[in-house]
């Protein structure tokens, strides 16, 4: 089977987020980077699991500049075969997908996954325009894939429990808790990884249809209110006129 | 929180999310293990990719298999044996050997980045791949036959066997050269009797890499299985330091060693001292992982603890400390650093290798003391790192060499004048 995996390059979990510009650029000083989780926890491990059931090939690809090449280089040390860098700026969603789709339809792979959404923007977006682009069924939010030669039945995690769907491939999935568990790589892998392919190509053309013209973090957290045991009225007051949540 | 199930688990716990399990003592340790790693003078730009993978992926190792079971074990005194396996299979054993060879063949620098991360968890998980790696594989790799490299490397690096190293005895620490253990001729095997004492991983270990002297007094390294008749490995107990590590002896009473289990390649003391030196190069590195974990417990608790109506990281007194715990680590990282650099062009003489043992361990132990008392009571419960650290530490600064065995070879190295005769 030949699986593609999307990666992103995503702040750490435990990043303090702020901003320059008045607000329109994330301020990276000082920031680690990771690869997104679910990408790499979930999308890539069971891309690797499937290989290691039935063979075939693990490329992975990431949108963005030569910076992103060790988070690239870290799926290639968990065990992808090959890497694949679109060298441009990753400026929206709808941009990453036509240069994920542009490139996908050139190596006919067999399945597209990439995470359910990148722990940055939250957008869960690029699936979705990645399928309509290839004009190939989405799955999102899968919790759990079996492949039986090439059809694939998946859970799918819905509001208050599960759906079940089973498809040919080729299709493009999006993978959340569940579908498999983290690997860390280890020294051996690490070490076939700077001998593994990472190819650079160019972006294509994709016109800028949406600018982030700002950011805001949410309201500081305001300090903890003690309320007199005795004093009920205030109690519900302030849960009524301040928390507002009554 | 959209991505909370990334977070490190205290911050699932304050958000109420780490449901699924139950919030026994190990859970509440894992919540514990809030390290972040400090870079003040941004060494990590001289690094390579594959250095901070290394580093990346042993530390995640480290939170999620040592951290959360580590204050247990060493409360208990018991060794976590399970890990074995798994520093095999993250590759913490001879990272810098050829792949052939059961190593991950790496450099001197991803050698030491492994080890400091090891040590960040535990002096003693450490230990286990110090010895493992350092004072079994590689001496066996350089000084051992074809044979003995395809026979023993494989199931070392895997973690099938567990190594121990044999040269500290009972009446002869800091002098080797004075050691008692013997081998007689008998034929295609040679006779072993003496003892060892203070070896790491003994009582568990598959084999046994021994330095004895030989009818003509030359020391000789033999590999000694633990099956054979009349070997056996008895555990010392009561030990307040490397609390998570397997200690015992070796002894040996008439053990049939074939020939075709010495180590062809060595002969004299220089052969037990280069393989401390490469040892001794890896707790240069470990070392600073424990003051680290000292150094990043003791800030946190700095701005989280407060007395007089701020924090006490506010006062001039604990600046003082935090000030000179993060220069000296930062002095320490670089002194490793540039010694990574030399054992990479094989220039790494062992003089140096001492100078920057002695250096960090020393360092370490003054950050865990600084660190302690910047916590105060707490400092000294096992609810925080630093007590175990600053026990494991005065281990560290007496094996593989004391602080004052080092502070002579310096002394013989710039005077050119031998203090030990």
């Amino acid at each position: 089977m030949k699986l593609l995996v999307c990666v992103s390059k995503t702040p750490d979990t435990t990043t303090k987020i702020a901003f320059t510009d008045g607000g329109a650029q994330l301020d990276t000083n000082g920031v680690q980077y990771i690869m997104n989780p679910y990408d790499e926890w979930y999308a890539l491990v069971r891309a690797l699991e499937l290989k290691e059931a039935a063979g075939g090939t693990v490329t992975i690809i990431n949108v963005g500049p030569a910076a992103n090449d060790q988070v690239i280089r870290k799926g290639l040390a968990i065990g992808a075969d090959e890497a694949v860098r679109i060298d441009a700026d990753p400026k929206s969603a709808l941009y990453v997908a036509k240069q994920i789709a542009a490139y996908a339809q050139k190596e006919n792979f067999d399945m597209v996954l990439l995470g359910k959404e990148s722990i940055d923007y939250n957008g869960s977006e690029v699936g979705a325009m990645i399928a309509e682009l290839l004009d190939q069924p989405f799955i999102s939010y899968a919790s759990k894939m079996e492949i039986s030669g090439n059809t694939a039945t998946i859970s799918r995690d819905i509001e208050g429990g599960t759906e079940i769907v089973e498809l040919d491939t080729p299709f493009v999935l999006s993978a959340s808790k569940g579908l498999a568990e983290q690997r860390i790589p280890n020294m051996r892998g690490i070490m076939m990884a700077k001998r593994k392919p990472l190819k650079v190509e160019a972006a294509v053309e994709a016109p800028d249809m949406s600018t982030t013209v700002g950011f805001e973090l949410p309201p500081a957290k305001s300090a903890v209110k003690l309320v007199d045991p005795e004093d009920m009225n205030e109690l519900v007051r302030l849960l009524h006129e301040e928390a507002k949540v009554i | 929180m959209r991505g909370s199930e990334f977070l490190p688990n205290q911050i699932k716990n304050l958000m109420g999310q780490n449901n699924g399990v139950s919030a026994s003592a190990t859970n509440a340790k894992a919540a514990a293990d809030r390290f972040q790693a400090h870079d003040y003078y941004n060494l990590d730009e001289l690094l390579q990719e594959d250095h901070l993978l290394a580093r990346d992926a042993v530390r995640s190792w480290v939170k999620q298999e040592v951290s959360p079971i580590i204050e247990d074990y060493a409360n208990r005194a018991a060794c976590p044996t399970h890990l074995f396996k798994g520093l095999a299979e993250i590759g913490a054993f001879g990272p810098s050997l050829p792949m052939e060879y059961g190593g991950g063949g790496m450099d001197e620098i991803a050698y030491g980045i492994i080890m400091q991360e090891l040590e960040r968890g535990d002096s003693g998980i450490r230990s286990m791949a110090s010895v493992q790696g350092s004072l079994v594989m590689y001496p066996i790799y350089r000084f051992g036959s074809e044979e003995q490299r395809k026979k023993y490397l494989p199931k070392l690096g895997s973690g099938e066997f567990i190594g121990c190293f044999g040269l500290t005895e009972p009446d002869h620490g800091s002098n080797p050269n004075g050691m008692i253990t013997n081998i007689k001729d008998d034929g295609d095997a040679y006779i072993l009797n003496g003892s060892k004492m203070w070896i790491t991983n003994s009582p568990l270990a598959d084999v046994a890499v021994v330095w004895a002297k030989d009818e003509e007094g030359v020391v000789r390294g033999l590999i000694v299985e633990k099956d054979m008749p009349g070997f056996s490995a008895p555990e010392i107990h009561g030990k307040w330091s490397l609390r998570a590590s397997i200690t015992g002896e070796l002894v040996f009473e008439d053990v049939r060693v074939p020939k075709a289990n010495v180590l062809p390649n060595v002969h004299g003391l220089k052969g037990p001292l280069s393989c401390l030196s490469k040892a001794r190069y890896g707790i240069a590195w470990g070392a600073i992982g424990a003051a680290m974990d000292c150094y990043d417990a003791a800030l946190r608790y700095s701005k989280e603890r407060v007395q007089f109506g701020k924090p006490i990281g506010q006062f001039q007194l604990t600046q003082k400390k935090l000030a000179e715990m993060i220069t000296e680590i930062t002095k320490a990282q670089l002194l490793a650093w540039r010694l990574g650099t030399l054992a990479n062009e094989g220039k790494a003489s062992p003089a140096q290798i001492s100078m920057a043992k002695r250096n960090n361990v020393h360092m370490a132990l003054e950050v865990a003391r600084e660190a302690r008392q910047i916590h105060g009571g707490m400092g000294i419960t096992n609810e925080y790192p630093i007590m175990r650290h600053m026990m494991n530490l005065e281990t560290v600064l007496t094996y593989e060499g004391t602080h004052d065995i080092h502070l002579l070879i310096t002394g013989m190295d710039v005077t050119g004048l031998n203090a030990f005769k």
